[in-house]
Parts: structure tokens; sequence; C-alpha cells
């Protein structure tokens, strides 16, 4: 039952992803080139949104439905955050996706990016791999 | 059934993003982030005996339903109800994929660079193979991506996020002034 809410979710969220045009390489190109405001409109409403929300949970104290207590969500700082993420940022640039994109482009029926997010997968992997030889 | 066609205003579409932070918190406390599905589907299909993918994925399966459903969403939105006219970038972005050699802009990716023979080029392997790589490996290495960091990160004013995002940015604007223009002339 709950699982199908998640799916509910998923759906409501790749269809605004696909509408909103932000899994499409054109707008990623457009975005930074700094040619237009309409990416940057999409974070700018987001994140405030999702903050306040995240303040308005915690302030009321407010449980999931199950009864647990939510936690706040925390990201410790290592060195992968910048080394990691600059290289995730290249990537962006080629494939004009995030990994949510990959998943709506598969669905929007542009099949070769079945072989991005294989690669992606690939790449999630090696690092997990060599995890241990790479500056934290 | 016409707003479905159409493509939707960035507010609408950062809304919809923005409430799906807390719908998820309050339907199971959790918390929104895409990228961990790729370590999950490795650590379901391949985990030899790789550390970081030998843990117990049943407990995130939550986020699989999730990206089944973005997935979805794609069928739906592009599948389905494909909004007819190319996406309405700026001239200026125009001009320039003009001059770097691409022809076709309709539909969401470019047909030229994103197809079937492309991929056994250099041209074509760089963009879809190597790029999906980089998005693979950087978001593990950098433990999110633009959803885990970028949105649900930054607000809960992880300041690690704030980097994350920054570095997300920085190397694709760095990337897409100085080396996609070499790319692409190949």
């Amino acid at each position: 039952m709950k699982n199908s809410m998640y799916l509910l979710v998923g759906v409501v969220f790749g269809l605004a992803l696909t509408k909103g045009e932000a899994i499409s390489w054109f707008r990623m190109q457009e975005m930074f080139h700094f040619e237009s405001f309409h990416m940057y409109g999409i974070f700018m409403t987001a994140v405030p949104l999702a903050a306040i929300s995240i303040f308005v949970i915690k302030k009321l104290k407010l449980n999931a439905l199950d009864g647990e207590p939510i936690e706040s969500p925390t990201k410790a700082y290592h060195h992968g955050v910048v080394i990691g993420g600059m290289i995730f940022g290249f990537g962006w640039a080629l494939t004009g996706a995030c990994p949510g994109p990959l998943y709506a482009q598969i669905g929007g029926g542009y099949l070769v990016t079945i072989v991005t997010f294989a690669s992606a997968l690939l790449g999630t992997w090696v690092y997990a791999r060599f995890q241990h030889a790479l500056p934290d | 059934m016409e707003f479905l066609y159409k493509p939707w205003p960035w507010y609408a579409t950062g809304v919809i993003i923005g409430l799906s932070v807390p719908a998820l918190l309050l339907l199971g406390n959790h918390r929104l982030g895409v990228s961990s599905t790729l370590r999950q589907i490795c650590a379901i299909t391949y985990p030899a005996k790789v550390p970081m993918l030998n843990y117990d994925w049943k407990k995130q399966k939550w986020n699989l339903y999730f990206v089944v459903g973005i997935f979805l969403g794609g069928f739906i939105g592009e599948t389905l109800f494909a909004n007819p006219e190319p996406v309405a970038i700026s001239k200026n972005t125009v001009d320039m994929l003009h001059q770097q050699g691409l022809t076709d802009l309709t539909g969401l990716l470019p047909k030229e660079l994103f197809n079937w023979t492309t991929l056994f080029s250099l041209k074509g392997f760089l963009f879809i193979v190597v790029g999906g790589f980089f998005v693979g490996f950087g978001t593990r290495y950098a433990g999110g991506c633009t959803s885990g960091h970028g949105i649900m990160g930054l607000a809960a004013l992880q300041w690690p996020s704030l980097l994350a995002t920054i570095s997300f940015f920085l190397g694709g604007i760095l990337f897409s002034y100085l080396v996609l223009p070499l790319i692409m002339s190949l």
C-alpha cells in the first residue's frame, strides 16, 4: 500500500521534471551558459519550499504516517563532496541528466539513454570498488 | 488534457519538486535522493565483495518504487504527451548549438548526438558512455546528486550540500565552456 504511494509521488515528480523540461539536454546547456532563468527558477522555488516544509515539520514535531519521528537529514563533509561533485558536473553537462532525469529520459522514449543509465551504474560500481584507494 | 502536452512553467515544476520533500518525510521518514538507487541496483545485481555494496538495501526499497514512478512520469510526459514544439531555449543558446554543428533541436535531447549509431563513434561514446559514467561515479563520490544534495541537503541547511551543489555547477559550467566545444567539433 505504502509502496504504491512512493510510486505515485515518483510519477508526479517525474512528470514535473519532464514537463518542466528539467530532463532536457538543451535546457542544461542553456543553464550552464546562464542564458535563461528557467532552471534556476526551478531550484529557487523548490529549495525554499522544501526548507519551509522541513521547518514546519520540525516545529510541529510531526511524525511520519507510521508514527516514526521524522529525523532531520544530515550530510557530512568529506573531500569527495567537491571532487566527486565536479566529476558529476562534467557528466551532467555531457548527458544533460542527473540521476533522476536519467530514469525520466528512458521513460520519455530516448532509448539510447539506457546505455547512459547502465554506464552510470558502472560508474557507481567502480567508485564503490575503489573507494578505499581514492582521497576521501 | 491540454496541460499534459504543454511545457510547464518553472514555478509549477519547482513547487512539485519542493513538495516532494515533505511528502516523502511524512509518508515514511524518507529523504529525497535519487543517486542512492544506483548504489542499490549495484548492490542487488552485483555486490561482489565490495563493502559499500553489501548493506541492507531492502530497507530502502521505497526508493526503487519512487524511481519506477519517475520513469513512468517520463513515459506519460514525453512518450504519451510530448510537446510538439522544440524546447523554448534562448536564442543565444540556439545560435551556439547551431554554430557547434547541431541542426535538429527538436525533442528533449539532440537526436544527432544521442542515437544508436553515434554510440559507436568517439563523439557519441563521450556523450553517452563517458557522460553516464561521470554521473554515476561523481554522485556516489559526492554522496548525493542534485536531489539529495541540491534539493534535500540545501533545504535541510547542510553546508556540505551547499559545497556539493556549487561543485556540481562549477564542474558543469567549466566543462560546458572549455571541453564541450572541443567534443562537439569531433
